[in-house]
């Protein structure tokens, strides 16, 4: 059992070294790092076998007992965490497979993926304050040479941007951490949250939470601190600015759903300013959209917004707000890293990702039109579809807890998300392409054939086979978010099981 | 002790908080580096400032005079971090500066917002 525990570390460990030492080879750090990633996939949905069942894994580093050592914790949420981060990163390493992409390139995106996985696995999994400050370290390590890679004027000016903010952030983290074992002579959460409970920490010790829980909500995304990403995730390659986007911000998410749960578990003044903040992202990310004029940039905007989302089911704190919200953490990673592949395929087929410079799609690909149909109005909300459901149940927590003001902008921010798809929709698929159909010189741009695509064309249909499926089949989908929130909102079990793995 | 650590912190976040409101982008990164120095040293002074004796922890317990060895651990992996992600930052910004021929926070935010370029005609290295 704690091989299991430890794989999702383990696993794309292994494989950053394997493509380190194979690097002469594109070929070979290729098939590794997909080979990689399935695995990672295949333990994380191992462990989300084991979770289902209502056991909470818990291991002690080293062997090391619960306040000294590291520990390693696996309930409902991580497990599920996990298995979502193995497929999206499956589904980013087959699109960046296609053919006509820079050689070089492709080799140094292996490797630097896999170590942005490891430090996203880690923060899923540990147990600890600290541990996960070094597993933020670790993924924003990969992140920046991620997001610098192919280089450019555009892209250094974005990651410039994206480094000191996210630099600053960090180290508001481990102050608060510092700040935190200075309060209360722990730093695991299990303890902390056993301390808490018991009210035998000082007022710093909630200072230090509050901080910390500033640091988790830049890395969130959340308003008013969201600056950062829509000026830096545009400016990526596509493979990458969809890792982004499907789980960078999620890991700031995790973090506050899981600080929050353990620490406060009753709902008090912190939920309260997380209710307002929840609504202004959801508002000012959408209508951030509406502004821009470039697709991964819209994107980018309703990032933000559908954190909102998720931060709204954690700020109402009702175990079915809580399922909502963990409900929408998985269906959202799926969709958001889709849609941005569909972006890339859809700029790479028009030479454009301006809007205006865009156009025809409809006409020469309708099967992309399809595939983009799925996961723009599964975000935007529309039944059957995935996002629906998410929305349905944190719309119904809302006014279960008379949240009236937040059930009617959740229900508004999805209007607008569909107003925005829509023009996506008008100007990259139905209007004719400004260039004409033969290519020219009209519109900058100009159409591209679909050749080499197919690996892309893969990772993008699998993803929306996805978001169909668990539109369709939500009932179980539900039913484990559902015991997921149980679990989060009697954090009883969870300590439980790192002091028992400890040994004493 | 406590009192000179403490205003030692704050100095040191002032000034990097000042330093990174300056227009030039090396002030910014060294900014950066001064906040993480006083991010540093206030960790660190969550072990006990004064300890006189090693942290051996032997079958008696744990000396009373010896300060806490966790923090300093903690910093230790910080520091370790924290120059990494230093001299990436300083990579990145000679870069910029051979790209741009002057580093400037509104300029690198202005490039950073241009429209995206369209890709070259089919033929050409994508």
């Amino acid at each position: 059992m704690n091989t299991l525990i430890v794989s999702p570390l383990l696993i794309p460990l292994a494989t950053l070294v394997a493509t380190l030492l194979a690097r002469r080879s594109p070929r070979a750090v290729t098939a590794i790092s997909l080979a990689g990633a399935l695995a990672l996939t295949a333990a994380g949905l191992a462990l989300v076998g084991l979770a289902a069942q209502g056991q909470i894994l818990a291991s002690q580093a080293g062997g090391w007992a619960a306040p000294n050592g590291i520990t390693l914790v696996v309930d409902r949420l991580s497990a599920a965490m996990v298995a979502i981060t193995g497929i999206v990163g499956t589904a980013t390493i087959v699109f960046a497979m296609a053919r006509d992409e820079d050689p070089a390139r492709c080799r140094d995106f292996h490797p630097l993926v896999h170590g942005l996985l490891v430090g996203v696995c880690g923060a899923f999994i540990t147990g600890d304050v600290f541990n996960l400050y070094v597993w933020f370290e670790v993924l924003l390590v990969g992140s920046f040479a991620l997001l610098v890679l192919g280089g450019g004027r555009r892209r250094l000016s974005g990651t410039v941007v994206y480094v000191v903010l996210n630099l600053v952030a960090t180290m508001m983290f481990l102050l608060a951490a510092g700040m935190l074992y200075g309060a209360s002579g722990s730093l695991n959460m299990a303890l902390l949250a056993q301390a808490f409970a018991a009210g035998e920490v000082p007022t710093t010790a909630h200072a230090a939470v509050v901080l910390m829980l500033t640091a988790f909500s830049i890395k969130a995304a959340l308003f008013p601190v969201f600056g950062w990403l829509p000026a830096s995730y545009h400016v990526a390659w596509t493979p990458v600015s969809a890792l982004f986007a499907g789980l960078l911000t999620k890991v700031g998410v995790y973090a506050l759903i899981r600080l929050v749960t353990l620490f406060w578990p009753d709902a008090g003044v912190a939920h309260e300013v997380l209710l307002w903040v929840a609504c202004a992202t959801m508002l000012i990310g959408v209508l951030g959209a509406a502004a821009q004029v470039e697709v991964r940039r819209i994107l980018s905007f309703h990032i933000v917004s559908q954190v909102g989302y998720m931060i709204l089911g954690l700020a109402i704190a009702t175990p079915l707000a809580l399922a909502g919200a963990v409900f929408y953490l998985i269906h959202h990673i799926v969709v958001k890293a889709n849609l941005f592949f569909i972006g890339g395929i859809a700029a790479r087929l028009t030479g454009s990702e301006r809007l205006a410079a865009m156009g025809g799609l409809y006409a020469r690909a309708p099967w992309l039109a399809l595939l983009f149909a799925i996961p723009a109005l599964s975000l935007a909300g529309i039944p059957p579809l995935s996002g629906f459901w998410a929305k349905f149940v944190l719309v119904k927590a809302s006014l279960d807890a008379s949240a009236w003001i937040a059930a009617a902008v959740a229900l508004v921010t999805g209007i607008f998300t569909l107003l925005s798809m829509s023009k996506i929709w008008n100007e990259a698929f139905l209007k004719p392409h400004p260039g004409g159909a033969g290519g020219g010189s009209g519109g900058g741009g100009s159409p591209r054939s679909a050749d080499g695509l197919q690996p892309a064309l893969w990772a993008v249909g699998t993803l929306a086979a996805m978001t169909v499926a668990i539109g369709l089949a939500a009932g179980p989908v539900m039913d484990y978010a559902v015991a997921a929130a149980e679990q989060l909102a009697a954090p009883a079990a969870y300590i439980d099981a790192v002091v028992r793995a400890g040994g004493n | 002790m406590e009192i000179l650590v403490s205003l030692t912190v704050g100095a040191l976040v002032a000034i990097g908080i000042w330093m990174m409101l300056d227009r030039g982008l090396l002030r910014v990164v060294l900014g950066v580096v001064v906040l993480g120095n006083g991010v540093n040293l206030a960790v660190f002074s969550a072990g006990r400032l004064d300890g006189r004796a090693a942290a051996f922890v032997t079958e008696a317990g744990a000396p009373a005079l010896a300060a806490n060895p966790l923090p300093q651990a903690l910093v230790l992996t910080a520091i370790v971090i924290g120059f990494a992600l230093f001299v990436f930052a300083l990579a990145v910004l000679k870069r910029s500066w051979e790209l741009h021929g002057r580093v400037e926070t509104d300029l690198v935010t202005a490039v950073a917002e241009e429209p995206a370029p369209d890709l070259p005609p089919q033929g050409d290295k994508a």
